[in-house]
């Protein structure tokens, strides 16, 4: 079935049409990357899409078809009571779908290579870090290289690669920009990394992909990519910020569970604060009864 | 240390009204359903030969009726959800995230472990000791221990509506959140104890229909001439067997975490919540494959049925059972690729979960080889199996999309991920229980359902699916992740109204269900099914009355070939005649007895008291529970007689319809 050039083409048309209603009738979501990664990622979603449509249609279309003609009260049809075994279809049938899971598979392996999150983003530009801890619920973005923080909104350059690492205070929860691509655990004591890449400037939601807790459906941010110069300006704006310095007690103090926190920003942070956090496996509970926190 | 340990009168969510009332509710039904039973002298009936029965057909109704009336409490669940989310954009809806995590976490494990679990097992009960030739499980008694202790479970995780809450988690209890740490409440001990009860239940029940199908079947019965349905029982409880203790196990750590301050999943102390991630799917992922063989098992029965075909490809159907049964194993890591184990790991097993999809797809081409050249009858259970695949490849076809790990990386956890496994659990499973419950009915009570309220149950459940669940696809796509007490996205909104209107309607297919129910029972006499086989079956369970007696055979059949009622019937058909008379000896069969329910009884007790740590009433539990067992091992008689006499008599019955059926002359008998 995958051989008839016509069927495929009908698929993929089909699998177009069911792409633009989608498109026009959503918000934007993994189908409109605004990064590489995201592309990528839609390329191979929609690339197994199509392959698999090859198969799924046809077969739809012949349990309807064999359904309908064969009915008890068709005598037209023909009548096989005793045909239970063909070699030749046996054989047909193994390899249609091992055939598609071929493929498949070797889209799935080389994808998995070159869509690794861990993989850093060739690119002219200089990658740029940015740390991420999940607390109960509420996002931290630490620019190291900056030495400023942000609470639940993260600007980044566009067109700069940015390697992301992903930790928990607490919980696990799931670091996820749909429309940047690639999620990845946020989960307390490990140090998870993430590359992707902003290229077309814009405001990009983000949120936790893994329940967390009560707080979880506020647990979202924004992403704001926008040009270097403006990031440029954000990032001296947040440095004569009045707040205080996040070291570790303000750390702890912050990891405090609160819902609903609107985006806020640290003018500095203790440096190694980051490393800090994930050896000491988030924010220990001990630490935390000090601070008040309910036990 | 209290008398009630935890226990006290706050542990009553008097502030929550919701479950007080549908508790209440529940409460009343059953206990109207009780003064009834009393009033009209039923409930000797019940206790002898219903509660204490340890005969595999009682049991396996049993276990169908448990499933069902999960299924209200777990499809209750549902409705809030989809409700709460459609009324929830841009304000907090009506369930505060305190009872939404509870719903959520109560629904999912509901419905795998106390609806798909009991329905398919009870289908297995009744149905493979039937198709095998034999008179019962291999341990019989040990198989009403197995239910009673699933009831047993399915009463603890109810109880949480009333006293105390239910986790708040997600129905796999990740930690660190699971942790007490983190939850400190009883709801992550309820679904602990509650699972290890039922566990214990399934794991043993496991145990005793694969020693039924590798050591009891009749003679001339090889594994080359199983049916179908029974090589899928056989996978699946093979499964069982192997995954189920990683389950008990991994429970088992969470439980010296939360109860005796181990640090199996703790990072604070070395622990590690990631190894915990690994063995709770090493037990998930065959899980969701103990579900659905047993269900591939049903349509492939039904299918050949009803075109009154044999099964196409006898021989590839069982090697791609068995290849599913091995591959199941290897391929929990798609679960969370987006925990970062590298590209080599994710690779590999997209690859292995993709290779699964190649015998599921010979299934699904041999199923439709089967319909080819047959006369296929439109009962409600072929339209349940066209339903079926058309279904089942849009669930496997997104199923293998989320395998490839790049794709994983932006769908995982979303509403995407969320509508592939109601597409292939809903699709597959529950539409394979509801089309094998009407398949055996007439077997299980002796008259068939009604066919008109039965296709309406389907049209409302299949329309109601696509309804409910292709919107969530569009979210998934829209970047919606799933277990979101509310939200602000604009987008969102009109999809999860159209789901929400699904649900309505799957609601309308099980009112169907229920109506389907009543009017069957209410003309049972005009339904009888008088000759045992009421589709021209053509395995073995159809050869015997229904429903059948208590030794389902009066004599072992002599299998002589694959689809060994059919060739039985077409010799008949042939020679104008049954076979000989054959030489009645008496038989033994096994007692009842109440094991099971005093066991369960003792074991809920000692659930309850260790969620709420009341240690006195564990101790008592335990002992009790442990009596139960020694009185059980010490027991004189076991088994009761049936005389020569009686088997002829009841054989003469049973071949007299036989002969009406295959239109043969009644001198015809002997």
């Amino acid at each position: 079935m995958l051989r008839d050039p016509r069927l495929a083409r009908f698929s993929a048309r089909l699998a177009a049409l069911g792409l633009c209603v989608v498109l026009t009738a959503c918000e934007p979501g993994i189908l409109n990357p605004a990064g590489p990664i995201a592309a990528g990622e839609r390329s191979i979603f929609l690339n197994s899409l199509v392959v698999m449509l090859a198969i799924v249609v046809p077969v739809i279309v012949l349990a309807f078809a064999f359904g309908w003609w064969f009915r008890a009260s068709n005598s037209r049809a023909k009548h096989l009571p005793e045909w239970a075994y063909s070699g030749r279809l046996e054989l047909l049938v193994w390899s249609i779908p091992a055939l598609a899971i071929m493929f498949l598979g070797g889209i799935a392996w080389i994808g998995s290579h070159d869509l690794d999150p861990p993989k850093p983003i060739a690119s002219k530009a200089r990658t740029m870090t940015v740390e991420v801890v999940a607390t109960d619920w509420k996002w931290l973005f630490l620019y190291p290289e900056q030495g400023i923080a942000t609470i639940n909104r993260l600007v980044v350059p566009v067109g700069t690669p940015v390697k992301f690492r992903i930790t928990s205070a607490g919980v696990m929860n799931s670091f996820f920009v749909p429309q940047l691509g690639s999620q990845i655990y946020a989960m307390s004591g490990m140090d998870s990394t993430l590359h992707l890449r902003a290229d077309k400037a814009g405001r990009y939601r983000g949120l936790s992909a893994h329940y967390s807790g009560e707080g979880f459906a506020d647990m979202n941010f924004f992403v704001d990519a926008v040009p270097q110069a403006a990031f440029d300006r954000f990032v001296a704006t947040a440095r004569a910020g009045q707040g205080k310095t996040l070291d570790w007690a303000e750390f702890v103090a912050m990891a405090h569970p609160s819902r609903n926190v609107r985006p806020a920003s640290y003018p500095r942070i203790q440096p190694g604060l980051y490393d800090q956090i994930v050896m000491r496996n988030g924010a220990p509970e001990g630490e935390k009864a000090e601070d008040g926190r309910e036990q | 240390m209290s008398f009630t340990g935890k226990l006290g009168w706050d542990s009553i969510p008097f502030h929550e009204p919701l479950p007080l009332v549908s508790a209440g509710v529940i409460g009343a039904v059953l206990l109207g359903v009780f003064v009834w039973a009393w009033r009209r002298g039923h409930l000797p009936y019940i206790w002898s030969e219903w509660i204490t029965s340890v005969d595999h057909k009682r049991i396996g109704v049993m276990y169908c009726l448990l499933a069902g009336v999960m299924l209200l409490r777990g499809f209750s669940d549902a409705l809030l959800m989809r409700s709460q989310q459609a009324i929830a954009y841009g304000n907090e809806g009506y369930l505060p995230p305190d009872h939404y995590d509870q719903i959520f976490s109560a629904h999912g494990t509901i419905m795998i472990f106390f609806v798909a679990m009991p329905f398919m097992i009870g289908l297995m009960n009744f149905v493979v000791p039937l198709q095998l030739g034999v008179r019962d499980v291999a341990f019989p008694t040990l198989n009403s221990v197995s239910f009673w202790l699933t009831a047993s479970g399915a009463l603890l995780i109810n109880m949480s509506l009333v006293i105390g809450e239910f986790a708040k988690t997600g129905w796999l209890v990740y930690p660190p959140l699971s942790e007490l740490r983190f939850s400190p409440g009883v709801g992550v001990d309820y679904y602990l104890w509650a699972l290890q009860i039922s566990g214990m239940g399934t794991l043993l029940s496991g145990v005793n229909l694969v020693t039924t199908i590798l050591k009891m079947r009749a003679p001339g019965m090889g594994y080359s001439r199983m049916p179908m349905f029974t090589w899928t029982s056989l996978a699946s409880n093979l499964l069982i067997v192997a995954a189920f203790p990683v389950l008990t196990a991994v429970l088992g750590m969470l439980i010296l975490d939360r109860y005796l301050g181990f640090h199996f999943f703790t990072p604070e102390a070395g622990g590690n919540q990631m190894m915990f991630v690994n063995l709770i799917w090493a037990w998930g992922h065959p899980e969701v494959y103990i579900l659905i063989l047993p269900a591939f098992g049903v349509f492939s029965e039904i299918i050949s049925t009803f075109s009154s075909k044999p099964l196409f490809g006898y021989r590839s159907m069982v090697i791609a059972t068995m290849v599913i049964c091995i591959l199941s194993f290897m391929v929990w890591l798609h679960h969370f690729f987006t925990m970062g184990a590298g590209a080599d790991v994710n690779g590999f097993f997209g690859i292995t979960t993709m290779i699964i999809a190649v015998p599921t797809g010979v299934k699904v081409f041999n199923w439709l080889f089967t319909m080819y050249g047959g006369r296929i009858r439109y009962t409600s259970m072929m339209l349940w199996s066209i339903g079926f695949i058309v279904t089942f490849v849009i669930g496997g076809m997104t199923g293998v999309m989320l395998a490839v790990p790049p794709a994983d990386f932006v769908l995982h956890n979303s509403l995407f991920l969320v509508a592939h496994f109601h597409n292939v659990i809903i699709g597959g499973v529950l539409f394979g229980a509801f089309a094998g419950f009407t398949f055996w009915f007439p077997k299980m009570f002796g008259f068939t359902l009604d066919e008109t309220w039965g296709k309406r149950a389907f049209w409302l459940w299949i329309s109601g699916f696509y309804v409910a669940f292709m919107p969530l696809y569009v979210l998934g796509l829209m970047g919606m992740t799933r277990r979101m007490q509310h939200y602000d996205v604009p987008g969102w909104h009109p999809w999860l109204l159209v789901a929400a209107f699904g649900a309505v309607l799957i609601a309308g297919g099980i009112a169907c269900q229920i109506m389907m129910l009543y009017v069957s029972i209410k003309t049972r006499k005009d339904r009888v099914d008088e000759s045992g086989d009421p589709w021209d079956g053509r395995t073995l369970e159809w050869i015997t009355t229904s429903p059948p007696p208590a030794f389902n055979f009066a004599v072992l059949p002599d299998v002589k070939g694959e689809e060994a009622y059919w060739g039985i019937k077409a010799q008949a058909r042939e020679q104008h005649a049954l076979s000989k008379l054959p030489d009645y000896k008496a038989i033994e069969m096994p007692r009842n007895s109440p094991t099971g329910v005093v066991c369960a009884f003792f074991s809920t007790a000692m659930g309850f008291a260790l969620i709420w740590h009341i240690w006195w009433l564990v101790l008592l539990g335990f002992v009790g529970a442990w009596a139960t067992f020694v009185v059980f091992a010490w027991r004189d008689e076991t088994e009761y007689e049936i005389s020569a006499d009686e088997l002829k008599r009841l054989d003469q019955e049973r071949r007299r319809s036989k002969a009406t059926l295959l239109d043969l002359p009644q001198d015809a008998l002997s």
